[in-house]
């Protein structure tokens, strides 16, 4: 295997019996052989599926993707050596025996069938590492795919960048446009590729695409987070996570006026109601605005939180003033669209209270300036952020947040976060683009501040005034 | 069988098909739970109780594709003319009878019996 343009990388603990090996061209795979624990097979099939550059993690890579197990299995990450009864789907409660059975009698070969047939990762995804292996160990050789890009759905051959490309290549300005365009196979798509070309579209056209309230998802749609009642929550935003006592009266006012039945103090420093009857949202909304407030799209795949700790005004250790770092970047993102939710934080000093260190985008206040760290998360797979760059100055900062979050909002499919999202195209790419080429990261921001002007028009006002009563109000009430 | 019902039901005039956006869906409340009312497309309108068989999700909060909805909650696709899920998922929401006259809904209150056969 490899020839005289590859490079063998070799892991080899004879008395484990374990062997691996990666033939390496240019830096992406070619092949594995693997002998004994062959666990992190489908990772590698991923990179060398996907062409990644594995510059970043070379040095690592023969030691396995650390994270497959992931929140919600325990220590469990050996999914061949497990019994049958170990709960493999946390989310929906499935084991493995019911897995491989349904792959023997079902005669399952992907992914896709053992999630329709089990549910088994079907829901938080977190287990799709461990399903794998079950496919793969159940299976033996039959279990392969053909190394191409995966498409968007069912609906198409078409792969995310694929899409993308053709919609600034063709000029596609519709949702139907770029599916005649692209041959989709269903008359209008599903609930995966309808939203995801929704968001392309509006990515790729701002302040001239109109938006398809129809292929939001119901939260998006709403602007609220649909409960399993089939209420919804409401969470105002609260800038960098810095309150006052006339703000907290009159959320306290409002949360009484309707009756709220939990009020919850949310992860990215927020106050969350929770139970709220869908038509009664722009009612609720009309009086937030009135006091001050706007959407925090907590609901959304969009700019989420900034959250900050109290910084030098207060702190004794703080370098600089992280509040006001943290408020400046909310305001210049807010309202943003992106392929996933989006996270912020900024730190006063490294002690890092903010825990701006597992955000999509951490500042860490130094007393030199600020370090800049990137893709970072809190969620299922726990990761780390990178170092991307130290700059000095806030504006530098502000400058750094507009053409980070426009690279990752042209360049990363929809539902891939930031983690997942460098992972995949290394940080050294995210680096030359954003630290390295100055010129480059200038027209990235100006690309944002573009895109923001139309985007940040609070949604919740516009339908306290009016905009969408339709979606808000029954159709008849009967009896 | 239900051609010959159809007659006899009494109907509830609910609003016009420009009421419902399409590829989307408004509920009709009733003193039995709500019912959703979809369109498609091409401008077929369906009625399901708003509730998923799965877990009792508001069906009229998914996204209509074809002539199909995803459950907003566990992501279960239901079929709009039967009210089935789509399989491997098994189980299925009731069906209203419906008819349109000049652009305007009418429906049944009274659900269809039982699930049709699959």
């Amino acid at each position: 295997m490899g020839n005289a343009s590859t490079e063998d990388l070799i892991y080899q603990d004879s008395a484990r019996g374990v062997y691996r090996k990666l033939v390496i061209h240019d830096n992406r795979i070619k092949g594995a052989v693997m002998y004994g624990d062959t666990l992190d097979s489908n990772w590698y099939f991923d990179l060398m599926r996907d062409n990644t550059d594995i510059t970043d993690m070379r040095e690592r890579i023969l030691f396995g993707q650390a994270h497959l197990g992931d929140s919600g299995h325990g220590k469990e990450n050996r999914v061949v050596a497990m019994p049958d009864t170990a709960e493999i789907c946390g989310c929906n409660g499935v084991r493995k025996g019911t897995i491989v059975k349904a792959i023997v009698e079902k005669k399952l070969f992907t992914l896709d069938d053992v999630r329709a047939h089990t549910k088994a990762s079907s829901s938080c995804g977190s287990c799709t590492g461990l399903v794998e292996s079950l496919l793969a160990s159940t299976l033996g050789g039959n279990y392969s795919l053909a190394p191409h890009a995966k498409p968007v759905c069912a609906c198409t051959d078409r792969s995310h960048d694929d899409v993308r490309k053709a919609i600034k290549s063709f000029d596609l300005k519709t949702i139907s446009a770029t599916m005649g365009f692209l041959e989709w196979k269903t008359p209008n798509g599903c609930n995966k590729c309808r939203p995801a070309l929704n968001y392309y579209l509006l990515c790729a056209w701002p302040g001239e695409y109109k938006d398809d309230n129809q292929s939001r998802f119901i939260n998006e749609r709403a602007h609220a987070n649909i409960q399993k009642d089939g209420t919804y929550s409401v969470v105002p935003r609260i800038w960098g996570g810095e309150t006052t006592p006339g703000e907290l009266r009159a959320l306290a006012e409002i949360a009484e006026k309707y009756q709220v039945p939990t009020v919850h103090i949310t992860g990215g420093q927020r106050i969350d109601f929770l139970g709220i009857k869908k038509e009664t949202l722009p009612k609720m909304w009309g009086d937030l605005s009135k006091a001050g407030f706007v959407s925090g799209h907590a609901y959304g795949k969009a700019v989420r939180t900034v959250k900050t700790c109290v910084g030098q005004t207060w702190c004794r250790f703080g370098t600089q003033d992280s509040t006001s770092m943290g408020i400046q970047m909310e305001k210049l993102t807010w309202g943003s669209w992106m392929p996933h939710k989006f996270k912020m934080a900024v730190s006063g000093c490294p002690r890092n209270c903010a825990e701006a260190t597992i955000k999509d985008l951490g500042v860490v206040c130094v007393d030199s300036g600020y370090e800049l760290h990137v893709g970072g998360n809190g969620g299922i797979k726990v990761r780390v952020t990178d170092f991307l760059c130290s700059v000095k100055t806030p504006e530098e900062v502000l400058e750094y947040t507009a053409a980070f979050s426009q690279l990752y909002r042209e360049e990363a499919q929809y539902l891939e976060r930031t983690a997942p999202w460098i992972e995949r195209v290394g940080l050294s790419y995210v680096s030359k683009r954003i630290v390295d080429d100055e010129e480059g990261r200038k027209e990235l921001a100006a690309r944002f501040h573009y895109s923001q002007k139309t985007a940040q028009s609070d949604p919740w006002a516009e339908r306290a005034a009016g905009t969408d009563a339709h979606e808000f109000q029954p159709l008849k009430v009967v009896g | 069988m239900q051609a010959a019902a159809k007659n006899t039901l009494k109907w509830t005039e609910v609003g016009t098909i420009n009421d419902i956006p399409q590829l989307g869906s408004r509920i009709v409340c009733t003193d039995e739970g709500n019912i959703a009312i979809f369109r498609t497309a091409d401008d077929e309108i369906f009625a399901l109780r708003d509730q998923c068989p799965h877990k009792g999700g508001p069906l009229s909060q998914g996204i209509v594709h074809g002539k199909r909805v995803a459950c907003p909650l566990h992501d279960w696709k239901i079929h709009l003319d039967t009210g089935i899920a789509v399989a491997p998922d098994e189980g299925c929401a009731a069906t209203y009878p419906i008819k349109i006259e000049a652009g305007k809904i009418f429906l049944s209150l009274i659900a269809n019996t039982g699930c049709p056969k699959q």
